[in-house]
């Protein structure tokens, strides 16, 4: 389970150099500041998460239960809202800030984003299938998936089966980024690698959960 | 500002000449061998640049014992200490590749009087 995370923004990508003078390619990552709105107790509402805030937006886009909400964190209108779930809330109190600190160099991180949109995708692009021959006769099928099952045993199509749809433009999580530079003063985050979405688009930063299986 | 640009900046080297496709040049690179650092000179024509900012690399050919040698380095790069024109080239094109097809007197470019 985590134990720290942070909202941001993707900037964008580029390239640094390491201790070795090798290129290393960076995520830019526009980290925090944000706000804890809401701690969530197990006693209240069953499980023990952390509900943080950030970015900003026009008041009057949000309604008034939401704005409420802010204001009792003392939080700017925002509707970039993000809960984590922990096990100690005891670091966590309403109204803390967190910000691009949280994450030194060297440290292994998650980042979770939206994907970018795909559209309605064949299974090609979508599930990497090889397509059909160009030629020996192959009519309107060069690209279609093939068979989808068998006849009538057993008579359906089993659930799961890859086919056309919706690529893309889904929740997506990437294990394990190392954090390459943590430049606080300015709330940018450098993160080895690619991370999932456009840029501009919204991230969630928080400490790897799976590194110490490897 | 772009934000990018901030990152970018810090790892630019403003200590670059100004040289181009067909001049020729010493680049000096620095070598790490265990413990001990050198710097090394490998000279030739530059057959290319490539890219923009801080992504742009440059590709120099020479040619040692009739095989053709090219090295591509990043041009802001921490291992190339320092690049030194020799001579400018009287060129036509951004891109030499044609000079790999060619052997001897033939695989010269010619210098530009200024």
């Amino acid at each position: 389970m985590a134990s720290k995370g942070i909202l941001g923004r993707k900037l964008g990508m580029t390239q640094v150099w390491d201790s070795e003078n090798r290129v290393v390619p960076v995520t830019v990552i526009q980290a925090g500041p944000c706000r804890v709105v809401q701690l969530k107790t197990p006693e209240r509402d069953g499980y023990s998460a952390v509900q943080i805030a950030f970015g900003d937006a026009k008041p009057r886009r949000l309604s008034k239960p939401e704005l409420g909400h802010l204001k009792a964190a003392n939080a700017e209108a925002t509707n970039h809202l993000a809960e984590m779930r922990v096990d100690d809330l005891s670091a966590y109190a309403v109204g803390q800030v967190i910000t691009a600190e949280l994450f030194e160099a060297g440290e292994l991180i998650d980042v979770t984003g939206i994907s970018k949109g795909k559209g309605f995708a064949g299974v090609m692009k979508r599930h990497n299938f090889k397509g059909q021959g160009a030629s020996h006769g192959n009519h309107k099928a060069h690209r279609a998936p093939g068979s989808i099952g068998a006849c009538a045993t057993p008579s359906r199509v089993f659930k799961g089966m890859k086919m056309a749809g919706q690529m893309g433009h889904s929740k997506t999580t990437t294990l394990n980024l190392m954090v390459v530079e943590g430049d606080a003063e300015r709330g940018i985050i450098l993160v080895r690698g690619a991370v999932p979405g456009p840029k501009g688009g919204l991230v969630f930063l928080r400490n790897a959960v799976k590194a110490g299986a490897r | 500002m772009n934000r990018i640009d901030m990152v970018d900046r810090a790892s630019l080297r403003d200590d670059i000449p100004t040289f181009g496709p067909g001049d020729t040049v010493d680049v000096y690179v620095r070598v790490v061998e265990g413990t001990r650092e050198r710097v090394q000179k490998f000279t030739g024509i530059v057959i290319r640049r490539q890219g923009g900012g801080i992504q742009e690399t440059f590709t120099v050919r020479k040619v040692t014992q009739g095989v053709g040698v090219e090295r591509t380095f990043p041009i802001h790069s921490p291992i190339v200490s320092k690049i030194e024109r020799i001579t400018l080239g009287d060129v036509r094109r951004a891109k030499l590749y044609y000079l790999r097809d060619r052997v001897g007197r033939a695989a010269r470019v010619k210098e530009k009087r200024v």
